[in-house]
């Protein structure tokens, strides 16, 4: 295990679970309510100032269900960090890293539109790659793959695969 | 017919902040079209004070589909994300699934891998520099460089079978190996690289107009570019070497000379230049990689893995074992153990990264693609604000968004 990768552990040991080492990335899951302060560390102690990606994990019918993952890369240390935390479909709330990444912005938004996890503090959830007034989060593991919304109505008489 | 259509997006802002200033929506489309965005922005004359940047118009469920079909069946899709350097796209992925196989890819697989990636990075970085000239209207620099751009796609077409979508990564190794010749035609379009690419720098880098253009136009500092996520030439155009092949090196980018070229102050001339340069270094990283495949590199393209790669055809034709296991191969997909894998290789736009989650069968339980250009989009108005109505068209093509790849 690279040293780095040890100091964290050690100095973040009572906020993570068991922390490994996969395939060169390290993997700390986490409680969802420590997310700010474990991610504030690793921006502000270890140097890990890319936030690379946040995505989610459709775990259906597991429960909690949904695992919420986040990447960080340190262009000190040239090493990676994957931060995981499971929420519940009934409150699939975290917070928003907004505050300490810019590019979360943009990434929260995609996120939130595919598995509707909310991320509090991010005041700008609009749809990206999705449009205004779609219902429903696509990524999500119960979304027919084959559920149609077109935004233009298609001509009469087409009928739509798994249509509502 | 007549038919409201609701609109797509809701903009950040609706009402502009002072009297003398207008709200404009520009797009979708247009900014000379690289791709299909829509930006509002709130005007004060000519230089643009807001911009809300939305992406989107090409999502087409990328992700969603990757889940419903075995592991090698994504080979096509992950082709569409950049159809500018598919083949990066087509190794990353693949790379990432031998991690979670834990594959170890043959010599002569890693260092062809590593040709072609740096040789569809050359044809990238063309397409952008190329299509970037012509919206600033120097046409005879784009004729050169899409032309160059074509030899790159035709000798591609030699090797892969098609001009754009390639799918010539596969899971352990590769489709085929290359054409009699092949190396030999390479040599013949690298010189005309040279002599092409010379030109272009010579009726470019000076010119009064381009200058006036582009330097000193949406600068980026290194640490706004990190803050925002840019990686690849836009971070490197900050000043920083920062480059996945150096920092992390993966296929065969330790065993090769080469610099990491980096800018001034991020505007869009460094922008440019970033990119000339670093088809130079691809040029010269391929003349290596030639020389490598030929010391070190010979020997079978896949590895010998029954787990993903099809038995030769003359056994499924003459035994049942390897019958039953082109069959299992084909119909159920390579069994990838469970777990989840992140795999980031420097694509031509920047940090391009899989993460998949295997559950233990033939077809992913999910792929993520962390793809450059979603992020840069993300910091684009970064870039926008404060510049000119018209920098738009300059620096939108500096940053060279591939709607494939952000949208997906």
């Amino acid at each position: 295990m690279a040293p780095i990768f040890e100091r964290i552990r050690e100095a973040l040991a009572p906020k993570i679970g068991e922390a490994s080492v996969a395939h060169g990335v390290l993997v700390l899951p986490i409680s969802a309510d420590a997310l700010l302060e474990v991610v504030g560390a690793l921006k502000e102690h270890f140097r890990f100032d890319l936030f690379l990606d946040v995505t989610a994990v459709d775990w259906l019918p597991q429960e909690p269900r949904f695992e919420v993952v986040w990447h960080f890369y340190s262009t000190m240390h040239k090493l990676r960090v994957r931060v995981k935390t499971r929420v519940a479909e009934a409150e699939a709330v975290v917070d928003s890293l907004t505050g300490l990444y810019g590019s979360a912005h943009f990434m929260e938004r995609e996120c939130h539109e595919m598995y509707g996890i909310v991320f509090r503090g991010n005041a700008d959830l609009r749809p990206i790659l999705l449009y205004e007034g779609f219902k429903g989060h696509p990524l999500r593991k119960d979304y027919p793959k084959e559920r149609e919304q077109p935004l233009v109505p298609y001509r009469e008489g087409y009928e739509m695969p798994g249509g509502e | 017919m007549e038919m409201k259509l609701p609109n797509p997006i809701r903009p950040a802002f609706t009402k502009p902040a002072r009297e003398d200033t207008t709200i404009v929506n520009i797009g979708p489309s247009h900014p000379a079209t690289h791709g299909t965005i829509q930006i509002v922005a709130e005007i004060d004359g000519e230089r643009i004070l807001r911009a809300d940047v939305h992406c989107g118009y090409l999502h087409r469920g990328f992700e969603k589909e990757c889940e419903a079909h075995t592991w090698h069946n994504l080979i096509p899709y992950v082709d569409r994300l950049n159809y500018c350097s598919a083949l990066i796209n087509n190794f990353a992925y693949c790379d990432a699934v031998e991690t979670l196989m834990g594959i170890e890819i043959t010599p002569r697989t890693k260092y062809l891998r590593t040709l072609l990636a740096e040789y569809s990075r050359i044809a990238d970085h063309l397409t952008c520099i190329a299509a970037a000239l012509m919206e600033l209207g120097a046409m005879t620099a784009f004729l050169y460089l899409v032309m160059l751009r074509d030899y790159i796609y035709e000798h591609l077409a030699d090797v892969t079978g098609a001009r754009l979508t390639y799918s010539y990564g596969r899971i352990g190794g590769l489709a085929r190996d290359l054409p009699e010749g092949w190396l030999t035609r390479l040599e013949e379009i690298l010189v005309q690289y040279e002599d092409f690419v010379g030109r272009v720098h010579g009726l470019v880098d000076r010119n009064r107009i381009f200058i006036d253009r582009m330097r000193n136009v949406a600068c980026l500092s290194t640490a706004d570019a990190v803050n925002w996520g840019y990686t690849g030439p836009i971070l490197r155009s900050t000043g920083v070497p920062r480059d996945l092949r150096k920092d992390t090196p993966y296929l065969a980018y330790a065993e090769i000379d080469f610099e990491v070229p980096t800018g001034i102050k991020g505007d869009n001339y460094d922008r440019y230049y970033v990119r000339m340069r670093e088809m130079d270094e691809s040029v010269h990283m391929i003349r290596q990689l030639v020389d490598l495949l030929q010391e070190k590199g010979q020997g079978p393209i896949n590895v010998d893995d029954r787990r993903c790669v099809l038995p030769p055809k003359h056994l499924v034709y003459s035994e049942i074992e390897s019958l039953i296991n082109h069959f299992k191969l084909v119909m159920e997909g390579p069994q990838v153990p469970a777990g989840d894998v992140y795999v980031a290789h420097e694509s031509a736009n920047g940090e391009l990264g899989f993460y998949l989650v295997s559950t233990g069968g033939g077809t992913p339980y999910k792929v993520h693609c962390r793809a450059p250009s979603f992020v840069h989009m993300g910091g684009a108005h970064r870039m926008l604000e404060g510049y000119q109505l018209a920098d738009i068209v300059p620096t939108f093509g500096s940053i060279n968004m591939i709607g494939g790849e952000c949208d997906r």
